[in-house]
Protein backbone atom coordinates (compact mmCIF):
# COMPACT_ATOMS: atom_id res chain seq x y z
CA UNK A 1 0.00 0.00 0.00
CA UNK A 2 2.69 2.38 0.98
CA UNK A 3 4.43 2.69 -2.42
CA UNK A 4 1.11 3.26 -4.16
CA UNK A 5 0.22 5.93 -1.67
CA UNK A 6 3.53 7.65 -2.28
CA UNK A 7 3.10 7.45 -6.04
CA UNK A 8 -0.31 9.04 -5.71
CA UNK A 9 1.14 11.93 -3.76
CA UNK A 10 3.87 12.42 -6.36
CA UNK A 11 1.27 12.38 -9.12
CA UNK A 12 -0.88 14.90 -7.28
CA UNK A 13 2.09 17.21 -6.87
CA UNK A 14 2.89 16.92 -10.57
CA UNK A 15 -0.70 17.72 -11.48
CA UNK A 16 -0.76 20.68 -9.14
CA UNK A 17 2.45 21.96 -10.69
CA UNK A 18 0.99 21.54 -14.18
CA UNK A 19 -2.20 23.31 -13.11
CA UNK A 20 -0.14 26.08 -11.63
CA UNK A 21 1.65 26.54 -14.91
CA UNK A 22 -1.62 26.68 -16.83
CA UNK A 23 -2.99 29.32 -14.47
CA UNK A 24 0.18 31.35 -14.72
CA UNK A 25 -0.02 31.39 -18.51
CA UNK A 26 -3.76 31.71 -18.97
CA UNK A 27 -4.26 35.42 -18.28
CA UNK A 28 -1.69 36.40 -20.88
CA UNK A 29 -3.32 34.32 -23.63
CA UNK A 30 -6.77 35.61 -22.65
CA UNK A 31 -5.39 39.12 -22.68
CA UNK A 32 -3.97 38.55 -26.15
CA UNK A 33 -7.31 37.31 -27.49
CA UNK A 34 -9.13 40.31 -26.00
CA UNK A 35 -6.52 42.59 -27.55
CA UNK A 36 -7.26 41.04 -30.96
CA UNK A 37 -10.97 41.72 -30.48
CA UNK A 38 -10.24 45.30 -29.52
CA UNK A 39 -7.93 45.78 -32.48
CA UNK A 40 -10.58 44.45 -34.86
CA UNK A 41 -13.10 46.95 -33.50
CA UNK A 42 -10.63 49.77 -32.93
CA UNK A 43 -10.00 50.36 -36.60
CA UNK A 44 -13.61 51.39 -37.06
CA UNK A 45 -14.73 52.69 -33.75
CA UNK A 46 -18.35 53.89 -33.61
CA UNK A 47 -17.07 56.59 -31.21
CA UNK A 48 -16.39 58.51 -34.44
CA UNK A 49 -20.14 59.00 -34.82
CA UNK A 50 -20.19 60.73 -31.43
CA UNK A 51 -17.11 62.78 -32.30
CA UNK A 52 -18.81 64.10 -35.45
CA UNK A 53 -21.94 64.97 -33.46
CA UNK A 54 -19.84 66.63 -30.74
CA UNK A 55 -18.01 68.86 -33.19
CA UNK A 56 -21.32 70.04 -34.64
CA UNK A 57 -22.68 70.70 -31.11
CA UNK A 58 -19.59 72.73 -30.16
CA UNK A 59 -20.23 75.08 -33.09
CA UNK A 60 -24.03 75.15 -32.85
CA UNK A 61 -25.74 78.22 -31.40
CA UNK A 62 -27.83 76.92 -28.50
CA UNK A 63 -29.59 78.14 -25.36
CA UNK A 64 -31.32 81.42 -24.49
CA UNK A 65 -28.22 83.41 -25.51
CA UNK A 66 -28.08 81.63 -28.90
CA UNK A 67 -24.35 81.22 -28.53
CA UNK A 68 -21.96 78.42 -29.46
CA UNK A 69 -19.36 76.94 -27.12
CA UNK A 70 -16.53 78.16 -29.35
CA UNK A 71 -15.30 80.63 -26.70
CA UNK A 72 -15.38 78.07 -23.87
CA UNK A 73 -12.14 77.95 -21.87
CA UNK A 74 -11.29 74.32 -21.22
CA UNK A 75 -8.02 75.10 -19.48
CA UNK A 76 -5.76 75.94 -22.40
CA UNK A 77 -7.34 79.26 -23.36
CA UNK A 78 -10.78 80.38 -24.62
CA UNK A 79 -11.89 78.30 -27.58
CA UNK A 80 -8.80 76.07 -27.57
CA UNK A 81 -9.77 72.41 -27.79
CA UNK A 82 -6.52 70.85 -28.89
CA UNK A 83 -4.74 69.33 -25.90
CA UNK A 84 -7.45 70.40 -23.43
CA UNK A 85 -8.20 66.84 -22.33
CA UNK A 86 -4.58 66.25 -21.32
CA UNK A 87 -4.57 69.06 -18.70
CA UNK A 88 -7.97 68.31 -17.12
CA UNK A 89 -9.07 68.26 -14.35
CA UNK A 90 -7.55 71.58 -13.33
CA UNK A 91 -8.24 74.68 -11.23
CA UNK A 92 -10.21 77.48 -12.88
CA UNK A 93 -9.96 80.93 -11.25
CA UNK A 94 -13.30 82.12 -12.69
CA UNK A 95 -15.29 79.46 -10.82
CA UNK A 96 -12.74 79.04 -7.99
CA UNK A 97 -13.01 75.27 -8.43
CA UNK A 98 -11.10 72.30 -9.75
CA UNK A 99 -13.12 71.06 -12.72
CA UNK A 100 -13.05 68.08 -15.03
CA UNK A 101 -14.16 68.20 -18.66
CA UNK A 102 -17.79 67.53 -17.92
CA UNK A 103 -18.20 70.01 -15.07
CA UNK A 104 -16.35 72.63 -17.16
CA UNK A 105 -18.73 72.05 -20.06
CA UNK A 106 -21.63 72.63 -17.66
CA UNK A 107 -20.01 75.96 -16.65
CA UNK A 108 -19.64 77.00 -20.29
CA UNK A 109 -23.23 76.05 -21.13
CA UNK A 110 -24.42 78.19 -18.20
CA UNK A 111 -22.18 81.23 -18.77
CA UNK A 112 -21.94 81.33 -22.57
CA UNK A 113 -25.24 79.82 -23.67
CA UNK A 114 -27.42 80.83 -20.73
CA UNK A 115 -28.68 77.28 -20.22
CA UNK A 116 -29.80 76.75 -16.57
CA UNK A 117 -27.39 74.49 -14.68
CA UNK A 118 -30.00 71.82 -13.92
CA UNK A 119 -30.90 71.73 -17.62
CA UNK A 120 -27.24 71.45 -18.68
CA UNK A 121 -26.71 68.52 -16.32
CA UNK A 122 -30.02 66.80 -17.02
CA UNK A 123 -29.34 64.56 -19.98
CA UNK A 124 -25.82 63.46 -19.09
CA UNK A 125 -25.96 59.78 -20.05
CA UNK A 126 -27.61 58.97 -23.36
CA UNK A 127 -29.72 55.93 -24.06
CA UNK A 128 -30.65 55.02 -27.63
CA UNK A 129 -32.59 57.80 -29.36
CA UNK A 130 -32.36 59.93 -26.17
CA UNK A 131 -28.91 61.34 -26.84
CA UNK A 132 -26.63 63.17 -24.50
CA UNK A 133 -24.93 66.33 -25.77
CA UNK A 134 -22.33 65.81 -23.02
CA UNK A 135 -21.19 62.44 -24.33
CA UNK A 136 -20.86 63.76 -27.88
CA UNK A 137 -18.96 66.88 -26.78
CA UNK A 138 -16.66 64.86 -24.52
CA UNK A 139 -15.90 62.43 -27.37
CA UNK A 140 -14.97 65.19 -29.79
CA UNK A 141 -12.97 67.27 -27.30
CA UNK A 142 -11.04 64.22 -26.09
CA UNK A 143 -10.34 63.16 -29.69
CA UNK A 144 -8.57 66.48 -30.22
CA UNK A 145 -5.89 65.42 -27.69
CA UNK A 146 -5.04 62.17 -29.46
CA UNK A 147 -1.31 61.59 -29.58
CA UNK A 148 -0.54 64.10 -26.82
CA UNK A 149 0.87 63.12 -23.40
CA UNK A 150 -1.26 63.52 -20.26
CA UNK A 151 -0.04 66.58 -18.40
CA UNK A 152 -2.16 67.16 -15.29
CA UNK A 153 -0.76 69.78 -12.94
CA UNK A 154 -0.78 69.88 -9.14
CA UNK A 155 0.79 73.33 -8.92
CA UNK A 156 -2.18 74.96 -7.18
CA UNK A 157 -3.07 74.19 -3.56
CA UNK A 158 -6.68 73.57 -4.68
CA UNK A 159 -5.41 70.91 -7.08
CA UNK A 160 -3.27 69.26 -4.41
CA UNK A 161 -6.25 69.21 -2.08
CA UNK A 162 -8.50 67.65 -4.73
CA UNK A 163 -5.81 65.04 -5.45
CA UNK A 164 -5.65 64.10 -1.75
CA UNK A 165 -9.44 63.88 -1.56
CA UNK A 166 -9.50 61.73 -4.70
CA UNK A 167 -6.83 59.46 -3.25
CA UNK A 168 -8.77 59.13 0.01
CA UNK A 169 -11.90 58.25 -1.98
CA UNK A 170 -9.96 55.63 -3.93
CA UNK A 171 -8.96 53.82 -0.73
CA UNK A 172 -12.21 54.44 1.20
CA UNK A 173 -13.87 51.16 2.17
CA UNK A 174 -17.61 51.13 2.83
CA UNK A 175 -20.94 49.79 1.69
CA UNK A 176 -22.60 46.41 2.07
CA UNK A 177 -19.54 44.65 0.59
CA UNK A 178 -16.92 46.71 2.43
CA UNK A 179 -15.41 47.63 -0.94
CA UNK A 180 -13.15 50.41 -2.09
CA UNK A 181 -11.84 51.22 -5.57
CA UNK A 182 -8.53 49.89 -4.29
CA UNK A 183 -10.03 46.45 -3.53
CA UNK A 184 -9.94 45.68 -7.26
CA UNK A 185 -7.55 48.29 -8.60
CA UNK A 186 -4.46 48.35 -6.38
CA UNK A 187 -2.86 45.00 -7.25
CA UNK A 188 -1.30 43.67 -10.44
CA UNK A 189 -2.88 40.98 -12.61
CA UNK A 190 -6.34 40.98 -11.06
CA UNK A 191 -9.39 40.30 -13.17
CA UNK A 192 -13.17 40.00 -13.04
CA UNK A 193 -14.34 37.26 -15.41
CA UNK A 194 -12.33 37.98 -18.58
CA UNK A 195 -11.71 41.63 -17.85
CA UNK A 196 -8.26 42.42 -16.53
CA UNK A 197 -8.39 45.04 -13.84
CA UNK A 198 -5.79 47.77 -14.11
CA UNK A 199 -3.74 48.54 -11.02
CA UNK A 200 -4.56 52.24 -11.01
CA UNK A 201 -1.91 53.06 -8.43
CA UNK A 202 0.86 52.30 -10.96
CA UNK A 203 1.64 54.68 -13.84
CA UNK A 204 1.64 51.95 -16.53
CA UNK A 205 -1.88 50.69 -15.83
CA UNK A 206 -3.29 54.12 -14.94
CA UNK A 207 -2.00 55.45 -18.27
CA UNK A 208 -3.47 52.58 -20.24
CA UNK A 209 -6.85 52.97 -18.55
CA UNK A 210 -7.13 56.75 -18.43
CA UNK A 211 -5.94 57.45 -21.97
CA UNK A 212 -8.67 55.27 -23.54
CA UNK A 213 -11.70 56.92 -21.91
CA UNK A 214 -14.16 58.23 -23.04
CA UNK A 215 -14.93 55.01 -24.88
CA UNK A 216 -17.56 53.30 -27.00
CA UNK A 217 -18.98 50.50 -24.86
CA UNK A 218 -19.93 47.66 -27.16
CA UNK A 219 -22.19 46.08 -24.51
CA UNK A 220 -24.24 49.29 -24.29
CA UNK A 221 -23.91 50.58 -27.83
CA UNK A 222 -23.15 53.98 -26.35
CA UNK A 223 -20.18 56.25 -25.90
CA UNK A 224 -19.41 56.69 -22.21
CA UNK A 225 -17.39 59.31 -20.36
CA UNK A 226 -15.07 58.96 -17.37
CA UNK A 227 -17.90 59.98 -15.03
CA UNK A 228 -20.04 57.13 -16.35
CA UNK A 229 -17.17 54.69 -15.78
CA UNK A 230 -16.74 55.90 -12.18
CA UNK A 231 -20.48 55.72 -11.54
CA UNK A 232 -20.45 52.16 -12.82
CA UNK A 233 -17.61 51.29 -10.43
CA UNK A 234 -19.57 52.76 -7.53
CA UNK A 235 -22.66 50.84 -8.61
CA UNK A 236 -20.64 47.63 -8.56
CA UNK A 237 -19.40 48.52 -5.09
CA UNK A 238 -23.06 49.01 -4.01
CA UNK A 239 -22.45 52.66 -3.24
CA UNK A 240 -25.01 55.39 -4.00
CA UNK A 241 -24.49 56.93 -7.43
CA UNK A 242 -22.26 60.01 -7.25
CA UNK A 243 -23.81 63.29 -8.32
CA UNK A 244 -23.07 64.32 -11.90
CA UNK A 245 -20.15 66.73 -12.35
CA UNK A 246 -19.72 66.91 -8.56
CA UNK A 247 -16.53 67.98 -6.79
CA UNK A 248 -16.12 64.45 -5.43
CA UNK A 249 -16.11 62.84 -8.87
CA UNK A 250 -13.75 65.55 -10.12
CA UNK A 251 -11.37 64.83 -7.23
CA UNK A 252 -11.32 61.10 -7.98
CA UNK A 253 -10.85 61.83 -11.69
CA UNK A 254 -7.95 64.14 -10.86
CA UNK A 255 -6.29 61.40 -8.79
CA UNK A 256 -6.57 58.94 -11.69
CA UNK A 257 -5.56 61.48 -14.35
CA UNK A 258 -2.51 62.57 -12.39
CA UNK A 259 -1.42 58.94 -11.95
CA UNK A 260 -1.67 58.62 -15.75
CA UNK A 261 0.61 61.62 -16.40
CA UNK A 262 3.03 61.04 -19.27
CA UNK A 263 0.75 58.49 -20.94
CA UNK A 264 -0.10 59.38 -24.54
CA UNK A 265 -3.81 60.04 -24.97
CA UNK A 266 -5.30 57.48 -27.36
CA UNK A 267 -9.07 57.81 -27.04
CA UNK A 268 -11.93 57.69 -27.47
CA UNK A 269 -11.42 53.94 -27.23
CA UNK A 270 -13.47 50.82 -27.72
CA UNK A 271 -14.53 49.05 -24.56
CA UNK A 272 -16.33 45.83 -23.85
CA UNK B 1 -33.15 63.22 -39.01
CA UNK B 2 -30.51 60.54 -39.16
CA UNK B 3 -26.88 61.33 -38.48
CA UNK B 4 -24.31 61.28 -41.28
CA UNK B 5 -22.37 58.10 -42.03
CA UNK B 6 -18.62 57.89 -41.80
CA UNK B 7 -17.33 56.57 -45.10
CA UNK B 8 -13.76 55.69 -46.03
CA UNK B 9 -12.92 54.56 -49.56
CA UNK B 10 -9.38 53.77 -50.65
CA UNK B 11 -7.69 51.78 -53.41
CA UNK B 12 -6.42 48.38 -52.32
CA UNK B 13 -4.56 47.05 -55.36
CA UNK B 14 -6.98 47.11 -58.31
CA UNK B 15 -10.01 47.16 -56.05
CA UNK B 16 -11.64 49.83 -53.94
CA UNK B 17 -12.04 49.05 -50.26
CA UNK B 18 -15.00 50.83 -48.70
CA UNK B 19 -15.63 51.05 -44.95
CA UNK B 20 -18.86 52.57 -43.67
CA UNK B 21 -20.05 53.35 -40.13
CA UNK B 22 -23.76 54.10 -39.87
CA UNK B 23 -25.54 55.67 -36.91
CA UNK B 24 -28.70 53.67 -36.30
CA UNK B 25 -30.46 52.14 -33.30
CA UNK B 26 -31.26 48.83 -35.08
CA UNK B 27 -33.98 47.88 -32.58
CA UNK B 28 -35.00 44.25 -33.00
CA UNK B 29 -38.53 44.58 -31.61
CA UNK B 30 -37.67 41.88 -29.08
CA UNK B 31 -36.65 44.18 -26.23
CA UNK B 32 -38.83 45.71 -23.55
CA UNK B 33 -38.43 49.10 -21.91
CA UNK B 34 -38.23 49.80 -18.17
CA UNK B 35 -42.04 49.72 -17.84
CA UNK B 36 -42.30 46.35 -19.62
CA UNK B 37 -43.66 47.62 -22.91
CA UNK B 38 -42.08 46.18 -26.08
CA UNK B 39 -39.77 48.58 -27.91
CA UNK B 40 -40.96 48.64 -31.55
CA UNK B 41 -38.64 47.28 -34.22
CA UNK B 42 -36.63 49.96 -36.00
CA UNK B 43 -33.92 48.89 -38.36
CA UNK B 44 -32.24 49.52 -41.70
CA UNK B 45 -33.93 47.44 -44.40
CA UNK B 46 -31.96 48.16 -47.53
CA UNK B 47 -28.48 49.40 -48.30
CA UNK B 48 -27.12 50.35 -51.70
CA UNK B 49 -23.74 51.58 -52.85
CA UNK B 50 -23.22 53.28 -56.19
CA UNK B 51 -20.14 54.46 -58.04
CA UNK B 52 -20.20 56.31 -61.38
CA UNK B 53 -23.91 55.59 -61.75
CA UNK B 54 -23.40 51.85 -61.29
CA UNK B 55 -24.79 49.92 -58.32
CA UNK B 56 -21.84 48.08 -56.79
CA UNK B 57 -23.64 46.69 -53.75
CA UNK B 58 -27.26 46.08 -52.85
CA UNK B 59 -28.21 44.48 -49.55
CA UNK B 60 -31.33 43.69 -47.58
CA UNK B 61 -30.79 43.92 -43.87
CA UNK B 62 -32.78 42.71 -40.91
CA UNK B 63 -32.79 42.87 -37.15
CA UNK B 64 -29.73 40.63 -36.77
CA UNK B 65 -27.44 43.51 -37.73
CA UNK B 66 -25.93 45.33 -34.76
CA UNK B 67 -26.56 48.85 -33.53
CA UNK B 68 -24.39 51.48 -35.27
CA UNK B 69 -23.51 49.01 -38.03
CA UNK B 70 -20.13 48.76 -39.69
CA UNK B 71 -20.03 47.63 -43.33
CA UNK B 72 -16.91 46.86 -45.32
CA UNK B 73 -16.76 45.68 -48.96
CA UNK B 74 -14.55 45.77 -52.05
CA UNK B 75 -15.37 46.33 -55.70
CA UNK B 76 -13.57 46.69 -59.01
CA UNK B 77 -13.81 49.27 -61.73
CA UNK B 78 -13.16 52.62 -60.07
CA UNK B 79 -10.17 54.94 -59.74
CA UNK B 80 -8.97 57.51 -57.20
CA UNK B 81 -11.09 60.66 -57.31
CA UNK B 82 -14.28 58.78 -58.17
CA UNK B 83 -17.14 59.07 -55.72
CA UNK B 84 -18.90 56.28 -53.85
CA UNK B 85 -22.40 56.98 -52.55
CA UNK B 86 -24.01 54.86 -49.85
CA UNK B 87 -27.74 54.95 -49.10
CA UNK B 88 -29.90 53.23 -46.55
CA UNK B 89 -33.64 53.10 -45.93
CA UNK B 90 -35.12 51.89 -42.64
CA UNK B 91 -38.50 50.36 -41.82
CA UNK B 92 -39.85 53.81 -40.83
CA UNK B 93 -39.11 55.03 -44.33
CA UNK B 94 -36.33 57.22 -42.95
CA UNK B 95 -33.34 57.42 -45.29
CA UNK B 96 -29.86 58.75 -45.54
CA UNK B 97 -27.31 59.10 -48.37
CA UNK B 98 -23.67 60.07 -47.97
CA UNK B 99 -20.75 60.24 -50.33
CA UNK B 100 -17.00 59.82 -50.18
CA UNK B 101 -14.17 60.33 -52.64
CA UNK B 102 -11.90 57.38 -53.35
CA UNK B 103 -8.32 58.01 -52.29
Amino acid sequence: MKPIHRAAIVLCTALAAAAGMVFAQEPSSTEREIEKYRAALGEDNPAELWEARGEALWKEKRGPKAASLERCDLGVGPGVVKGAYTVLPKYFPDTGKVQDLESRLVTCMVTLQGIPEAEAKKNHFGSGPKRSPMEALAAWIASQSRGMPMNVSLSRPEEQRAYEIGKAMFFYRAGTHDFSCATCHSRDNQRIRLQDLPNLTTPRDAQRAYTTWPGYRVSQGELRTMQHRLNDCYRQQRFPEPEYASDAVTALTLYLARNANGGVYDGPGVKR
Amino acid sequence: MADPMKIRAAMAGDKVEVKVLMAHEMETGQRKDASGKPIPAWFIQSVTATCNGRTVLAAEWGTAVSKNPFLSFRFRGAKPGDKVAISWVDNHGDKRTDEATIS
